[in-house]
């Protein structure tokens, strides 16, 4: 569509000053903070989450999910549950409509419902739907399924023990080949020089055994969703996710609807942190609502989201970690066993991290690493938050301390003395090719001022008085000083950024610029799933940079666009960032190509100046203005769809592990400095200093935010997070936010932020993934200040009040 | 699920008559959780939401008459004074929310030896009114648990106040949590030092199947400060008789394994909190500042 160019009196609208300055931007743009356009709703309750939807003559849909861990089923009896009043569908394994009954991201092990088999507690075996949320769930209750129990996989011995159980029989994915028993999902050494001839160099070795707990991602809004039939035979499925297409791919072969009738619409999410990667109550609303004809709503409670989501892998660590008397390392060896528990999720991925990233942000040349991940009858377990990188950081920060002791030197000196830095080798043997300040971050939060002594203690009219929320145990009054030690510990660790091993790692945007009422607008439509990592204010601002408007409307997600990829792997504001920043350009050059075609013949700049989009007009790179958007545009809209890739990478070789198998790496440096009550094991972390390297921050404000969470959520497994499952019964203990504890706002400490920017010239404006590397050294560094004030060595985290007491 | 919402005392006495099974509902700390998670499915759900006498108290010369239903935030802010362990106690529970719908009447009726009440008044000394239109009794709340959740009200009473004695002397009370703020409790310990009849009473919970008081560690106390002349003379305990009583405090708990802590954790802490919380009332009783060094 075009329309002939108005006559014109000249290149310059009348009352527009001739010269705007070169570099001034469009406010708004990226390096400003401008606020989230969720975050008031947010804070006043309003904000619609995905639990808050509804749909008139919707059902409720409920899942009967197993009670033991590892059993046949040998019968299921659904009759008197389908003959409950209000109750529309009971379905199990043998109503499933499609050849394909299972999911999962990448290996399709997981089953809709249980077929003759369960392998973990809490694993869905039935589904009701209801006109009444309480009649689902009194009728699921009717439903008698007769058990006959397994022995338990529950460890790395019991997996391997010659006469072990299969927890999955006769596998054929793409591991089964390479690892040493089929209770292994995937294993994956990386091995580089002779780690057995240097460790003969070494004056000192230190070896550690560590145990990295169950940590959940105990996001607010539970798992929920609302499934709509619609006329064509297909769904329309509104969903709190973390990848629309991904839920799409393993969604449409179980319904055995090509994707193209599957419509997803992303609802409100309340935090993510990796478990809404894998599927939750996606494919089961949607069978209930096919089968019913009608919408179909479900919403777990907190106790069933415990059971909906997979959790961080538990993790077995050792270590050898050796030295010089002058501190250079000689050598590393390590082992780390990751309980996958009954399916695989991402247990693949979480060991190419574990075992990649194992040697930490430190030179080490001869490197014998080995990761696997077992299959068990334990819950499932998957992405979360630095997956990988997370366990194997708190044991190799653990050796470095321990190596500093032996040593006698500063732990911090001892990091430094053996930094990572920009060009330093891998034991994967990729060369890191961007800035990697590891020994600045950590002389950074060396450098800053201890806390004040004893802020527990105000001086008033009275004479002195105790505030017992500055002190361990808190409002619960367990100590006015007494027993109290403080203790001061550093960590730092080595992240990668974007979905790696050879992944093809894509995502797309669409954009389109057009003149709405005379004002230029650009509406940025992908897939991203914002679930609070503030991808939604950053398109905004890399459409302002880019297209020079101010006016930018944000479509909500859905799959009528491509794939943008997971929000995960601290790399949405790099890929989908990029590939936004990518169509705007698109869009750009198109602009200027009508502009030129319209309005080239009034001004010879047009086709001889660099031009630039500021303040909805174009300009040239020598701030004169040829003519506003309106101008140039008129009714006129341009409308790109692309997708961007970020540079590709590498499988790690299966016996050797190497190859470019990373994109970009991030790196985050801590100072804890805690108070223990040394004789009741309590803990007050009363700050935790961070200095991180996010290459450019595109929103400030939201860059201290992602640290800030990072941070706490690496204190919360470092104190208190932890699920706990019952080794005998391989049953979850503790599902309920009552024994499941995360940190409140007083168990959260002051978190100062140091940020640098340099640039990666590999990345969109230089940025770092940034999301997942302050979970890393929080953790560890708590730990260590922990061992400072006590004494302790301290090989587990969670600590519990009882290993700091010894009781 | 029939709900019964009487709007007096007395329709609500009847209501429990008639139908025994009917659970309370005030703050619905205890009850609503419950019932969202599937674990208990009453016939009737009885509110008293609408009986206004219940959440109000009154202080009189001894005791203060606590309405069943007086929200642990009003405890905090008005009766610090008149029962000052069972402020402190109020202000670990829960969150603020919470604190604001919840009072100790749930907490007597639910008897979790988890519940954060339980160890400030068996400390202080109190009585459960207990009403049914049969009319009125007094249980002394040593004797009102009487098993895991389970408490001595018959059952068509119904709870309406507890007479708490008003302090003569110092409270204190320590609970641990393995966070800082909004707890359920591992164990926790009351204490208040009663100048009148030269007593110290105690109580332990979540350290036994039962809200507990030490008594022989009382017992043991009691002698020891009277034989020492400490109430006269103002002296600081013996470390050894502090000892001596955490020790006794630690006996008297009767703990479990469980996904909170184990045993010996719950009575290791209880004795540190016993020792700790002697010294604090007492310092406060020889009249002192507290400090860092006196409170050690």
């Amino acid at each position: 569509m075009s329309t002939a160019p108005q006559p014109r009196t000249g290149s310059v609208p009348a009352g527009t000053p001739t010269k705007i300055t070169q570099g001034s931007q469009t406010r708004g743009g990226i390096g400003e903070s401008t606020l989230r356009p969720d975050g008031t709703l947010k804070v006043t309750g309003e904000f619609a989450y995905s639990s808050d939807m509804w749909h008139e003559d919707m059902l409720w849909g409920h899942t009967l999910r197993s009670t033991v861990a590892h059993a046949q089923i040998t019968s299921i009896d659904i009759g008197e549950a389908l003959a409950t009043p209000g109750v529309y569908a009971v379905l199990t394994y043998d109503d499933l409509p499609a050849e394909m009954k299972n999911y999962g991201l990448e290996i399709q092990d997981t089953p809709v419902l249980a077929h003759g088999k369960v392998r973990h507690h809490g694993e869905p075996v039935a589904l009701v739907a209801a006109d009444h949320p309480e009649t689902a769930r009194r009728a699921a209750a009717k439903i008698v399924i007769d058990y006959a129990e397994l022995p338990l996989i529950t460890d790395e011995a019991s997996a391997t023990a010659p006469d072990a159980v299969l927890v999955h029989e006769g596998r054929t994915d793409h591991h089964i080949g390479h690892v040493p028993h089929p209770n292994i999902v995937h294993r994956q050494p990386v091995v580089r020089g002779d780690a057995d001839a240097a460790a003969a160099r070494a004056d000192v070795i230190v070896t550690g055994d560590y145990i990295f707990g169950m940590q959940d991602q105990a996001f607010l809004g539970p798992e929920s969703g609302l499934a709509v039939p619609s006329e064509d035979g297909g769904i329309e499925l509104y969903v709190a996710t973390q990848w629309l297409h991904s839920d799409l791919r393993q969604i449409a072969p179980v319904l055995g609807l090509p994707e193209e009738k599957i419509r997803m619409t992303l609802s409100g999410v309340g935090g993510a942190f990796g478990g809404r990667e894998d599927l939750s109550m996606q494919i089961h609303a949607c069978l209930l609502a096919l089968r019913t004809g009608k919408p179909v709503k479900m919403v777990y409670n907190r106790f069933e989201s415990f059971f909906g989501h997979v959790h961080r892998h538990p993790a077995r660590l050792h270590y050898e970690h050796g030295a010089t008397r002058d501190g250079k390392l000689t050598h590393m060896k390590c082992r780390i066993v990751l309980d996958g528990g009954a399916y695989a999720s991402a247990s693949p991925a979480v060991v190419g991290n574990a075992s990649s990233l194992a040697v930490g942000p430190y030179v080490v040349e001869d490197v014998d690493i080995e990761a696997i991940a077992l299959y068990s009858n334990n819950p499932p377990c998957g992405a979360m938050r630095g997956f990988g990188a997370v366990q194997a950081c708190f044991a190799y920060e653990a050796q470095m301390d321990k190596l500093a002791a032996a040593l006698d030197m500063d732990p911090v000196e001892l990091r430094q003395l053996n930094a990572m830095e920009q060009g330093t080798l891998l034991p994967t043997g990729q060369r890191v090719d961007s800035p990697a300040p590891v020994a600045e971050l950590l002389r950074r939060v060396k450098a800053r001022p201890l806390p004040p002594e004893r802020q527990w203690l105000s001086a008033d009219a009275e004479g002195s008085s105790v505030d017992v929320r500055a002190l361990p145990g808190g409002l619960s009054n367990t100590t006015h000083g007494e027993g109290v030690v403080r203790g001061v510990g550093y960590a730092v660790g080595l992240k990668n950024v974007g979905f790696s091993e050879g992944f093809d790692d894509y995502s797309t945007a669409r954009v389109r610029m057009e003149v709405i009422n005379g004002e230029p607008v650009a509406t940025v439509h992908t897939a991203m799933a914002e679930v609070g990592q503030g991808g939604v204010t950053v398109h905004a601002q890399i459409a302002r940079t880019e297209l020079g408007v101010s006016q930018v409307t944000i479509h909500p997600a859905d799959t009528q666009v491509g794939s943008a990829g997971s929000t995960s792997a601290s790399r949405q504001t790099y890929v989908t960032g990029g590939a936004v920043k990518h169509s705007c350009e698109a869009v750009r050059e198109k602009v200027l190509d009508i502009g030129r075609r319209k309005l080239g013949t009034y001004h010879p700049a047009w086709a001889t100046a660099e031009l630039l989009l500021e303040d909805g007009k174009v300009v040239t790179d020598g701030g004169e203005v040829l003519a506003s958007l309106a101008e140039v545009l008129e009714d006129q809209a341009v409308d790109v769809e692309l997708e961007w890739r970020h540079r590709p990478t590498e499988p790690f070789d299966l016996r050797t592990g190497q190859g470019n198998g990373h994109v970009q790496y991030s790196f985050a440096a801590h100072r804890a400095v805690v108070e223990v009550d040394t004789e009741l094991g309590l803990v007050k972390v009363i700050e935790l200093a961070c200095a991180q390297d996010v290459g450019k921050a595109l929103n400030p404000l939201s860059v201290q935010g992602q640290i800030q969470g990072g941070t706490t959520q690496g204190l919360g497994v470092a104190v208190m997070e932890e699920i706990i499952v019952d080794p005998k019964t391989a049953k979850v203990r503790n599902p309920s936010f009552t024994d499941y504890l995360i940190p409140t706002i007083l168990d959260t400490p002051t978190i100062p932020v140091d940020v640098l920017e340099l640039a990666d010239d590999h990345a969109p404006y230089g940025l770092r993934g940034i999301g997942e590397a302050p979970t890393l050294s929080s953790t560890p560094a708590v730990l260590a200040a922990i061992r400072n004030a006590t004494g302790l060595e301290l090989d587990r985290t969670p600590v519990r009040p009882e290993h700091i007491t010894g009781t | 699920m029939d709900f019964l919402r009487p709007a007096s005392w007395e329709e609500a006495l009847a209501a429990k008559a008639a139908h025994p099974t009917a659970v309370p509902i005030a703050g619905g700390t205890d009850v609503m959780v419950e019932i969202n998670f599937d674990h208990r499915r009453p016939e009737y759900l009885l509110d008293l939401n609408r009986v206004g006498e219940l959440a109000a108290w009154e202080v009189g010369q001894d005791t203060v008459r606590l309405g069943a239903s007086v929200p642990y935030s009003a405890i905090m802010e008005h009766l610090r004074a008149e029962l000052p362990g069972l402020a402190l106690a109020s202000h670990t529970v829960a969150s603020p929310q919470i604190r604001n719908r919840g009072g100790v009447g749930g907490n007597l009726g639910t008897a979790s030896p988890a519940g954060d009440a339980h160890p400030a008044l068996l400390a202080a000394g109190a009585e459960v009114e207990a009403v049914s239109v049969r009319g009125t009794r007094m249980i002394p709340v040593d004797a009102f648990y009487t098993g895991v959740k389970r408490n001595a009200l018959a059952p068509d009473e119904l709870i309406r106040a507890v007479h708490v004695k008003k302090a003569d002397g110092p409270q204190q009370y320590s609970k641990v949590g393995t966070r800082n703020a909004m707890v359920i409790a591992v164990c926790a310990f009351g204490i208040a030092l009663h100048p009148e009849t030269r007593t110290v009473r105690t109580g332990i919970g979540s350290a036994a199947p039962t809200p507990v008081r030490a008594k022989e560690a009382e017992e043991f106390l009691n002698a020891a400060l009277e034989e020492g002349g400490f109430w006269e003379n103002g002296r600081i305990i013996t470390p050894s008789v502090a000892k001596r009583f955490a020790q006794l405090v630690a006996g008297a708990c009767n703990p479990i394994d469980d996904v909170r802590g184990t045993a010996a954790y719950r009575r290791h802490a209880v004795g540190i909190m016993a020792r700790r919380t002697l010294g604090w009332t007492w310092e406060q009783y020889r009249g002192t500042r507290r400090t860092l060094e006196g409170a050690a």
